[in-house]
């Protein structure tokens, strides 16, 4: 098997806060691979990390065993590396049509044609069209984001990263906010993401984490704590001390 | 596939011509030939609107503020003018682009300074930028004419065949020729998947980068390409006045250009012509009721607009318009629609 994302021995310190502490992670080759921890456990600040919005002060990010710590966000995208994020960052202006249109055309390296209208590639139009049916956008393509319901806006969050076709695609609390009656539509796109693609999921919810993982890691005070399949996990004293003896329920 | 056929549909619609649009233009061409009284504040509107396009490409699709635009408007109108007091390029066509590129060339050095910080810093960088030209074309007198402004400017027949004429007339024709084929231009280019990124930087520069969008990159695009704009809007207030003087740089100029946006609102192109429409038109209202204070009313009404907020205003405006061309086009026609409707 080999390893999608690695980070070696990655510092993060705000000030005098340590955030993240020499964690290293290796995510393989189309795992479902968690990373939980409790709230303040540098979960998010790990995911800028890996998708380049921070700079690590020291150590190591590995895309496919190329160091990628040095690159731009957007040269991750094209690497591969895609990510959603915990509150939706969408184009409040823009349709889904035009979301995922752009996304599909900066993928195929298009998105800078200035002399091309919109709309008439037929390949990018193919994909659009697949992408919008995948993700139940279709029947609302043409509205505006910002009008869109919460659970519909979830799901575009979700296919504009998929949009990008990555090979390891970073999920930010998927189901975040998500009304009960939406909730749904959002596990199963998840649930369908194709199995070629790794995916690293993030996550505070745990009956989510525990049906969707096959593999999970434990950060807490921004360091691991432990790491292994979900049963170990879940067993594991040390976890159920610092992080699941919050959630009696598990 | 229904799916895919209804995806190619939808993704053109945006650049398809409205009528609205069409008439937009057919009017603008008929006030042209029906008030021959009027040439020079025609003129003076189209220069504006020209203008006033050039920041709605950064400030509209980018989200890029500018309180210094005036900057490149200078450039455009020094360089006209210097081409043709030293008989460089004689011919007023050539030199109108020469004037722009080198605009454009300005804007390009200067937008990697404007594209970090966010809205203050870029406000205080473009205005910044446009005094310390301003001080430079006052210094470097013997080049610029100083506060005297370049004398004797003598412009040569457009492509050797359209003199210049006293009325104005080659003039406003002139102009409203460029600021047509450069409509066409910006029109295609926010259309395209480049416009669409912009649209998207604006909106969220964040996720922008998270799909692969070189957001740097792009906003320099923009932003040599309004300067440019502005450059050729600067040239042709030369080359149709035969003057340039130091005020071309001017803080009024950048800030009325502010004015002239919001009065006709950003992000559709047309917000840029309507507004330099209806502010030349007030000015010169308020100018004959009040020479002196006709600032005091551009400012209320200018105060009013932002509180009442442009759409509704629009929706008033439109309303009987709208009213009249759903009567022989049907339901669905709308003539002009606010910019919030227009996606």
């Amino acid at each position: 098997m080999t390893i999608a994302l690695e980070t070696r021995n990655l510092e993060k310190s705000f000030g005098g806060l340590r955030v993240t502490r020499d964690l290293s992670l290796k995510v393989m080759q189309g795992a479902r691979h968690a990373l939980i921890g409790p709230n303040g456990a540098g979960k998010t600040t790990v995911i800028n990390q890996l998708t380049g919005v921070l700079t690590p002060n020291s150590g190591q990010i590995l895309l496919e065993g190329r160091d990628i710590t040095g690159l731009s966000v957007h040269r991750r995208v094209l690497r591969g590396l895609s990510r959603t994020f915990q509150i939706n960052q969408l184009y409040a202006d823009l349709t889904p049509l035009e979301t995922i249109g752009l996304a599909v055309s900066e993928r195929m390296g298009r998105g800078g044609d200035w002399w091309r209208r919109m709309g008439t590639r037929a390949d990018v139009n193919a994909e659009i069209a697949e992408i919008l049916a995948r993700f139940h956008l279709l029947d609302v393509m043409t509205e505006l984001t910002s009008t869109l319901p919460y659970g519909k806006q979830r799901l575009l969050e979700i296919a504009v990263a998929i949009a990008a076709k990555p090979r390891v695609l970073l999920l930010d609390e998927p189901a975040a906010g998500v009304p009960e009656s939406e909730r749904h539509d959002i596990l199963a796109a998840v649930a369908a993401l194709p199995r070629d693609v790794t995916v690293l999921l993030i996550e505070h919810d745990m009956d989510l984490v525990f049906s969707f993982a096959d593999r999970i890691s434990v950060l807490v005070n921004g360091g691991l704590l432990t790491e292994g399949a979900p049963d170990e996990v879940a067993r594991d004293q040390q976890v159920r001390a610092v992080y699941l003896g919050e959630a009696a329920d598990v | 596939m229904t799916a895919l056929s209804d995806v190619s549909t939808h993704a053109m619609a945006s650049a398809r011509w409205r009528i609205s649009e069409v008439a937009f233009w057919v009017l603008a061409l008929a006030c042209a030939f029906l008030f021959p009284s009027r040439y020079l504040i025609m003129t003076d509107i189209v220069r504006l609107g020209l203008f006033a396009l050039s920041l709605d490409l950064i400030l509209g699709y980018a989200g890029i503020v500018s309180l210094g635009h005036a900057a490149f408007f200078g450039v455009g109108a020094y360089s006209a003018g210097l081409l043709a007091l030293h008989g460089i390029i004689t011919e007023p066509v050539i030199a109108l682009v020469a004037a722009g590129l080198v605009a454009a060339v300005l804007g390009f050095l200067t937008s990697f300074l404007v594209i970090r910080g966010v809205d203050l810093t870029r406000l205080m960088v473009t205005l910044g930028i446009a005094l310390l030209l301003e001080a430079l074309a006052e210094r470097f007198s013997d080049i610029t004419g100083g506060t005297d402004g370049l004398q004797g400017i003598e412009m040569q027949p457009i492509l050797g065949l359209f003199a210049f004429d006293m009325y104005g007339k080659t003039g406003l024709f002139y102009s409203l020729i460029v600021l047509f084929i450069l409509f066409l231009l910006a029109r295609r280019v926010v259309h395209s998947p480049f416009g669409l990124s912009l649209r998207a930087i604006r909106n969220n520069p964040l996720r922008a980068a998270a799909i692969g969008v070189p957001v740097n990159r792009r906003l320099i695009a923009i932003y040599t390409l309004a300067a440019f704009y502005a450059g050729i809007a600067g040239a042709l207030f030369t080359q149709t006045t035969a003057l340039a003087s130091l005020d071309v740089f001017s803080f009024e100029r950048s800030a009325d250009l502010m004015l002239v946006l919001v009065i006709g609102g950003t992000g559709y192109l047309y917000g840029g012509l309507i507004g330099a429409v209806v502010f030349k038109m007030l000015q010169e209202f308020f100018q004959s009721i009040t020479p002196q204070y006709w600032l005091f009313w551009i400012g209320l009404v200018l105060v009013v607009i932002v509180m009442v907020g442009r759409a509704r205003i629009h929706r008033w405006v439109l309303f009987v318009p709208n009213l009249i061309i759903r009567q022989f086009a049907g339901r669905k026609a709308v003539v002009a629609a606010p910019e919030s409707d227009v996606s």
